[in-house]
């Protein structure tokens, strides 16, 4: 048996010579399985191969963001859901579905039960603009849209009314650029994807021909990527469309520039400037605006119209200029309009050390307080990519292995971890999730997609996930 | 697609231990490794951002993310996307002579992902995106930390 063990550890000759630490098995849990999660967990027992870590996750689902945030037309993306199940099925690793923090459990109870409570639960809470109208019915947060979309289970009764030829979109960045690419990509693409039912239904009848990507400021400040860009320019049976007028000087800008604005920018001119749209009266319309804020939503019950407030740029500094109202207003009417201006994290456990005017909890480099960390969205605020998300998850990582070694966290005294935890569960009544749950509900929707002939039918219901899951199931309690 | 998953099963039962070779696989694999096995072996250096350099091997038409894999190389969060040009996790940097030399300039789309990258460099490429050459034996890139330190946070 040793024999064996340390010829594999010289055949697959990793690093765990040097950077394992002796750490009794310090038990360790992770508030959230999106990405920061499962990233935080996976750089942990590969530093510390004795340390135990469980995955806490509010949906019977694991995976956050990559399966209810990312689009359907991307599913190269969702490939680090091979990475997350890799971790997910160390021994080590404990994935513990339909738990919820501030509900069913509390920050006071997960620290009595481990040594370490990394939060990385996200950022959900969509930012308003308190203006007059927002509350009109089709006045909605593009973060709604794309739950409806991407099969979330509250978002799946969302009503999306698209009888309309135009929809507004307020914000430039990638969220936005995803509903408008999902609201104009031909249907008979979308067929393909895993984009739920409901939503392929709705979408089939859509009258949308035009959508508008609204933009406080101008060409320069634009706050989605190229590849998000060059999608659109080059999606089939839609022309982009641009005013000119604010392209003007944009063009002699561009050698200044570093990337990636540089090439973002040569792109937007490019399409602007030296592209003529070709409009023939079937083909869409994908129409940025730049400097307008809204100044309130029109409408008696529904949104009829988006009353905009004219903006000029000052400030010296080119890509980091102000936007100031002129006094000029406009309306564009439409039937739909999106907001999609960025998110903020709720505070989930009042003992939670949490920042409420940037909605993210208070934190150093992932440190929140002693023996509690943070990592993801919820950690660095709802701005960028996977790849940003994961560098984060492991710098949290990292630290909760060096507080390990350097005895910041005392783990020589004995936490019960997971089974205190599941005793309380169980006297609630709560119905917990395995990963191997989770793997009976990825098979039943891949079963349910086929029939559709699509990769997968996601459920959209709670019960209903909780019922395919739970075919025998049991969590190890491991003590 | 297939064929590349294909490959890279051929080139694990080449080049990974012994088990493997025992396998029913390479009845499969045979006649379509016939081709590879004139092609030559490539030898390639990681050098990570602590300074260890891992010095390996592939197969000529191997991408440095194949190789990567086939061998088991241990980088943390490396081809999160797994070769589709959508993460730029696989980000490498090149020495000027090499990066000059490699047969393939960018497209525009790697380029695309190449601008998320953390220290992007002027000789920054994307591993999945190049495929080894003879031309290529004693290649040496450097692959940067995944940590970022977080200045932005
Ligand atoms: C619409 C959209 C599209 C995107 N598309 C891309 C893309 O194409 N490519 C890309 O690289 N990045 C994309 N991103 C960014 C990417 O999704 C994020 O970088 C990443 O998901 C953030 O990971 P996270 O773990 O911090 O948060 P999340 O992914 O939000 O994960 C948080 C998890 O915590 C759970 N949770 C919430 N509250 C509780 C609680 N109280 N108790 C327990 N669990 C809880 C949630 O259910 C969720 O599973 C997109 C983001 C959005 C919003
Ligand atoms: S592996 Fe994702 S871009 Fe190369």
């Amino acid at each position: 048996m040793l024999r064996c063990m340390s010829h594999s550890l010289t055949i697959f000759g990793r690093s765990i010579t040097t950077s394992a630490v002796h750490n009794k098995g310090a038990k360790i849990c992770v508030v959230g399985g999106g990405p920061a999660g499962f990233y935080a967990a996976q750089h942990i027992v590969k530093a510390a191969p004795d340390c135990e870590v469980d995955i806490f996750e509010r949906l019977p689902v694991p995976f956050g963001l990559v399966r209810f945030g990312v689009a359907p037309d991307h599913p190269e993306v969702k490939n680090v859901i091979n990475t997350f199940t890799k971790t997910a099925r160390n021994p080590q690793v404990r994935f513990i579905g339909n738990v919820s923090l501030g509900t069913d459990v509390s920050l006071q109870e997960l620290k009595t039960a481990y040594h370490a409570v990394i939060l990385t639960y996200g950022a959900e809470q969509d930012k308003t603009f308190g203006i007059p109208g927002e509350s009109l019915s089709n006045v909605l947060a593009a973060r709604e849209f794309v739950g409806w979309y991407n099969g979330l289970p509250q978002n799946k009764n969302l009503l999306v009314d698209l009888n309309d030829e135009a929809v507004v979109i307020l914000g430039q960045g990638n969220v936005a650029v995803d509903a408008a690419r999902i609201l104009l990509t031909p249907i008979d693409e979308l067929k393909k994807t895993d984009i739920t039912e409901h939503a392929l239904a709705g979408l089939a009848s859509s009258r949308v021909k035009t959508v508008y990507l609204v933009g406080r400021r101008g060409p320069l400040q634009v706050a989605f990527t190229i590849k998000e860009l060059r999608e659109m320019v080059n999606l089939k049976g839609c022309s982009s469309v641009f005013e000119k007028r604010h392209f003007d000087g944009v063009p002699e800008m561009v050698p200044k520039l570093v990337r990636p604005r540089k090439r973002l920018t040569e792109l937007l001119v490019k399409a602007a400037l030296e592209t003529e749209p070709s409009i023939d009266t079937s083909s869409k319309i994908f129409k940025p605006l730049f400097m307008r804020s809204p100044l309130s939503f029109q409408g008696s019950t529904s949104v009829t119209g988006v009353e905009l407030g004219l903006n000029s740029l000052h400030g010296a500094d080119l890509e980091n200029q102000q936007a100031i109202p002129t006094g000029e207003k406009e309306i564009i009417n439409c039937g739909l309009a999106l907001r999609s201006i960025g998110y903020r994290s709720v505070c989930a456990d009042p003992s939670i050390p949490f920042d409420n005017k940037k909605g993210k909890v208070i934190n150093e480099h992932g440190r929140v307080e002693k023996g509690v960390y943070s990592a993801g969205w919820l950690s660095t605020g709802p701005v960028g990519v996977i790849l940003s998300t994961m560098s984060n998850a492991f710098e949290t990582g990292a630290n909760v292995v060096e507080d390990i070694k350097k005895k910041v966290l005392d783990t020589t005294e004995s936490k019960p971890g997971y089974s205190s935890i599941r005793s309380k569960l169980d006297s609630k009544g709560i119905q917990v999730v395995s990963f191997a749950g989770w793997e009976r509900i990825d098979e039943e929707e891949m079963r349910r997609g086929k029939m559709l002939g699509k990769p997968r039918e996601k459920i959209t219901d709670v019960q209903e996930m909780l019922q395919v899951a739970d075919k025998g199931d049991t969590i190890a309690v491991k003590g | 697609m297939a064929q590349a998953a294909l490959r890279s099963v051929c080139a694990k039962a080449l080049f990974t231990s012994q088990p493997l070779r025992l396998f029913v696989v390479p009845q499969r694999c045979h006649s379509l490794t016939r081709p590879l096995l004139k092609k030559e072996e490539v030898e390639v250096t990681f050098v990570k951002a602590n300074g260890e350099a891992i010095k390996t091997k592939g197969k000529e038409g191997d991408s440095l993310l194949d190789v990567i894999v086939n061998n088991n190389i241990d980088l943390d969060g490396f081809g999160a996307c797994e070769g589709t040009l959508t993460c730029s996790t696989c980000h490498l940097i090149f020495k000027k002579a090499d990066f000059d030399a490699l047969p393939e300039k960018p497209t525009d789309e790697e380029l695309d992902m190449l601008d998320l990258a953390y220290e992007l460099t002027e000789t920054s490429r994307l591993g999945c995106q190049i495929n080894l050459t003879k031309k290529l034996n004693g290649l040496e890139v450097k692959v940067p930390s995944t940590i970022n330190d977080a200045r932005s946070s």
